[in-house]
């Protein structure tokens, strides 16, 4: 088992097979691809954040010379057809609609026409001579207008699943009303000796990755389709494509650029129905690129949140009753991952008695796509507000409390199974034990911490490993490499079979070239794409084995594989071991080409926990502040490429302190986004951050062959409250209102 | 014997019935006699994922179940 | 509007194409000379993505004109490394794990080496500020900030074994 396996090429650190195209320009990303002859498509936009279509007249725009075809939502057939991709079922009506507009502008800049053309300045003037009368309707912006008596109604058919109050009212913006109980709530209460209630906000944020979304599609008459995009799963734009315009999957082939970054924000298909149709109509091939402005207003950011927490503790930090109301922004359609939210929320702690509801309600924003740990962060944000503010309230060490309550193996989740073995008390105590948690603090500083929880998925996936007749090998699989999969999954076979990673070359195969593969997300690519890798792998060795077992004529019983050869046992004692190199040049001698393959559905499991240290410095006269150290703890399970973990983690903690400090979706009253740039929309920059430390904690999974534990989610949990305990540290302010902006931290200490 | 717990959310559709304890080899035999004596079920836990013995799976219908398995219904939660 | 013809050197290349007035050197690099590797995140100057030296220069190659390069050098990602030996900054990226997705690679490295050109004893801070206009939403920097360190070492070392 994972514990007692000492590894040879798991936990080194080789260089990456992709990266010196990366690092060189030649890697292709999805709006590098150009195809003979190709068009260039435009978006037409609505200018109105809620807007009922009246007419679309596009005869000026497909009068326009270069002009080869035009769409609208007509074009798009409605549909109640679901994807169940494995995660949550996509609605693919919702989704089509989105990707252009049918009756209603739900959002500004949702697609409401789109022009393909020999230009793209062509495309783009096209566009702007359809003409489109809209009824404007009012906008509903937040959650709190949503839910407001005589609220504007965003979609007349829209009931509320799951368990709405007994009063709710029939016509709704709430998609989905959700419950998670234990205990007794109101005894809990009454045991405790102190009750910490706050509500807390999260702006609306955005992935911000920086590839803007991009594909080519190419329409022949024979109904055959070929889609080059930049995703987080081609499989999911094949299978969402065919469905939303009514085609059959296996007509439709889709290549996968390299992609530029996603968090979440590539899964859904935005550009690909469009192009698809456009190249129908034209006869061409259609390249479709989304500008930055576009990405803001019409991609899909997470949801903006509102979460109303309620702790009680006794005397001894003994937490007693949790009640949480989690209202989350779906955006324009039902969708956000409040549910998600609603089960992270106290994860990390034994409380025998908690109310937990979660709503999920459409305003006139973009539709959320994922956002790493989807749910997870805003929820955690509030509870380890509450839980810094109870520890400083009992005079506890933060830390201290929070292992006092730290859930552990065989502790129910709130969500209901048991835990398996997790390492959320490990992480604790070396966070304690870090140098950092103990170190001086200067003048208007101040030190936060704070836990993040997350599930990680398991899925489907599917790998091949092909032996070549020198001995090197191939291992194909079918999940975009975001973040270095690729090296992690040749590392898994150099494991199995004992050659170098050198000698293993890694490839992300298009949909026609491996089987089904789930989507890049969910931190599951390591762990569950990699056990169909470790599978393949030992299919080929099992192969290796029997033609050892062919060549020296016995029976393959008394053949075993050990460090990356076939050895004779018992019965065969005489013949010396094969390497896979002799076994791979006897291939075509000993019965053909060796093809290992794995396929899982792993389960959902091997949950992550992680914990930050944030230092922060306020300047006190103009509100900035300022990370000045900042360390990320996290229990990984295994790491197979620790630079890469290590990259994940910290690009995860800095994600997480831009939502904290700066990041958020601005809009004025009529709905209109008002920093749709990288400019005034402020991601962190180099300049803003100082080095972000790291401890790797391995608390093996015992799904995983190796112990592998998703990584790439958890890490930006912790850091929204860290960053505000920090500030809380530094200021005597307790906020609950994020981004930490320097006019919000001004205002409050000037009223302080 | 498996057990099948109910979460407070789902008890609605229980008549209060906070777990059930039936003798079925699999997953499937489960569902079948969980949405038989439990008709109205069937619609919240359709969008619901499995966790038997602590593990989720989306789709366990075929798992076979342990001496002493325990059953949760969770929501399906989608990552990025 | 009649096309412009751009005389220019691209890469240590002469090289000579035609463009719109108004198209960037961005799009003129990519469309027209099929140097895909400088990358388009933004259009309007603040991711970095895009970043080329014009003249030696570090520029947003998104707010240059492609007839600006006329008679002038460009220098893009494809043209840092020399025949097979890539720059020290490259070589760091690939041994400090300093890019994931790599979409903002190609404008990190330009970059990097325009700093590296003129002070190759750079400290964190000025690494830190130099790079400021390069987003980068993978990494939170660590690591490339450490591959710039390293490149830096690398490069100095080699001037003094020049020098024995």
């Amino acid at each position: 088992m994972s514990a007692e396996r000492t590894f040879e090429y798991i936990g080194t650190r080789p260089i990456r097979h992709d990266g010196l195209d990366k690092v060189t320009g030649r890697a292709n990303y999805g709006a590098d691809f150009t195809l003979p002859g190709m068009l260039h498509g435009h978006v037409l936009r609505s200018p109105h954040a809620h807007a009922r279509i009246v007419s679309i007249d596009t005869s000026a725009a497909e009068a326009t010379p270069g002009v080869k075809a035009v769409i609208t939502g007509k074009d798009i057939p409605k549909t109640n057809a679901k994807l169940s991709l494995g995660e949550a079922a996509m609605e693919l009506g919702p989704m089509g609609d989105n990707a252009l507009a049918h009756d209603k502008a739900l959002y500004e800049g949702h697609a409401v026409a789109a022009v393909a053309a020999t230009s793209p300045e062509i495309a783009r003037e096209a566009a702007e001579k359809i003409v489109v009368v809209y009824e404007v309707l009012k906008p509903v912006m937040t959650v709190d207008q949503a839910l407001a008596p005589g609220a504007t109604i965003l979609h007349d058919d829209l009931v509320t699943k799951g368990k709405p109050l007994a009063d709710a009212p029939k016509h709704t913006n709430v998609a989905l009303r959700m419950e998670l109980k234990r205990g007794d709530l109101e005894a809990g209460f009454a045991a405790a000796d102190l009750i910490v209630e706050r509500t807390f906000t999260t702006p609306m944020v955005h992935q911000g990755y920086i590839e803007p979304h991009a594909c080519v599609a190419r329409y022949g008459e024979d109904g055959q389709v070929l889609v080059w995009t930049t995703t987080q799963g081609h499989f999911i734009v094949r299978d969402a494509s065919a469905g939303i315009l009514g085609i059959d999957a296996a007509k439709v082939k889709v290549v996968p650029s390299e992609i530029g970054g996603g968090f979440g924000g590539k899964i859904p298909v935005y550009l690909e129905p469009l192009a698809i149709v456009l190249s129908r109509k034209a006869h061409r091939p259609v390249k479709m690129v989304m500008s930055r402005d576009d990405v803001f207003r019409a991609s899909g950011p997470t949801s903006g949140t509102k979460v109303r927490m309620k702790i009680g503790a006794k005397k001894d930090g003994t937490l007693v009753a949790a009640s949480a109301s989690l209202y989350y922004e779906a955006g324009a359609y039902p969708g956000s991952p409040a549910g998600a939210g609603a089960m992270c929320v106290i994860a990390p702690y034994t409380i025998p008695n908690f109310m937990i509801e979660a709503y999920d309600i459409v305003v006139n924003r973009p539709k959320v796509a994922a956002y790493r740990a989807p749910g997870s962060p805003a929820a955690m944000f509030a509870t380890e507000s509450v839980i810094d503010e109870i520890a400083q309230k009992l005079g506890m060490d933060p830390i201290d409390l929070r292992l006092k309550n730290a859930a552990q193996e065989g502790d129910s989740a709130p969500y209901g199974p048991k835990y398996g073995p997790i390492g959320l008390k490990q992480v604790l105590e070396a966070t304690k034990a870090h140098p950092h948690w103990k170190a001086p603090l200067g003048p208007n500083q101040g030190r936060g911490v704070a836990c993040g929880f997350w599930f990680n998925a398991g899925l489907n996936s599917t790998a091949t490993v092909s032996l070549s007749a020198d001995g090197s090998a191939t291992v194909v699989t079918g999940n975009p490499d975001i973040g270095g999969t690729r090296v992690a999954q040749a590392m898994m076979v150099s494991e199995e079979l004992g050659i170098p990673v050198e000698r293993v070359r890694p490839t992300v195969a298009d949909t026609d070239s491996i089987g089904y593969n789930d989507l890049t997300g969910g931190s599951r690519v390591c762990y569950a794409t990699g056990m169909a890798v470790i599978k393949a792998a030992q299919d080929a060795r099992d192969q290796l084995c029997a033609r050892a077992a062919k060549i020296w004529d016995v029976d393959p019983s008394c053949v075993a594989w050990e460090r990356g050869r076939a050895i004779p046992l018992n019965g065969a004692s005489d013949k010396e071991p094969l390497t896979v190199s002799a076994l791979a040049a006897k291939m075509t001698a000993t019965g053909g080409p060796i093809v290992g393959r794995g396929a899982v559905s792993a389960p959902m499991a091997g949950p992550g926990f992680a914990t930050n240290i944030c230092d922060i410095e306020v300047d006190k006269e103009t509100g900035v502040s300022r990370v000045v150290r900042y360390t990320a703890i996290q229990d990984v399970g295994k790491a197979v490429h620790p630079s890469y973990v290590e990259g994940q983690m910290q690009g995860g903690a800095v994600q997480g302190i831009g939502w904290a400090l700066n990041e958020e979706y601005i809009y004025d009253e009529a709905g209109h986004l008002e920093n749709a740039g990288f400019l005034d929309y402020r991601m962190p920059v180099a300049s803003d951050l100082p080095m972000i430390d790291t401890v790797l904690i391995e608390v093996a999974n015992p799904l995983h062959p190796y112990g592998v534990r998703g990584v790439g989610e958890v890490p930006i949990v912790p850091p929204l409250a860290a960053v505000a305990n920090a500030m809380a540290g530094a200021t005597g302010v307790r906020f609950t209102d994020l981004p930490l902006s320097p006019p919000r931290v001004l205002k409050a200490l000037s009223g302080a | 014997m498996a057990t099948i717990y109910f979460s407070a959310a789902l008890t609605d559709f229980t008549g209060g019935i906070e777990s059930l304890t039936v003798d079925v080899p699999r997953v499937r035999e489960l569902m079948q006699a969980v949405t038989e004596r439990f008709p109205d079920l069937a619609d919240p836990i359709e969008i619901m994922a499995i966790a038997v013995d602590g593990e989720v799976y989306q789709e366990p219908d075929y798992l076979k179940l342990g001496e002493n398995s325990e059953i949760h219904f969770v929501p399906r939660i989608a990552g990025g | 509007m009649s096309t412009i013809h751009v005389r220019t050197t691209v890469n240590g290349e002469p090289t000579e194409f035609l463009c719109e007035p108004a198209e960037t050197l961005l799009d003129a690099l990519r469309n027209r000379l099929g140097l895909t590797g400088t990358k388009e995140g933004c259009g309007t100057g603040d991711c970095g993505s895009c970043s080329v030296l014009l003249e030696g220069r570090l520029v947003p190659s998104c707010l240059v004109l492609a007839a600006e390069a006329i008679d002038r050098e460009v220098l893009t990602v494809e043209g840092v490394a020399v025949g097979d030996a890539l720059h020290p900054v490259q070589q760091a990226f690939l041994e400090q794990a300093a890019l994931q997705c790599g979409i903002c690679t190609p404008g990190l490295v330009v970059a990097a080496k325009s700093l590296l050109d003129r002070n190759t004893n750079p400290t964190e801070q000025e690494v830190r500020f130099w790079l400021a206009g390069n987003l980068c939403r993978c990494t939170g920097y660590d690591k490339i900030v450490r591959a710039v360190m390293d490149a830096a070492e690398v490069m100095r070392n080699e001037t003094s074994e020049v020098r024995a």
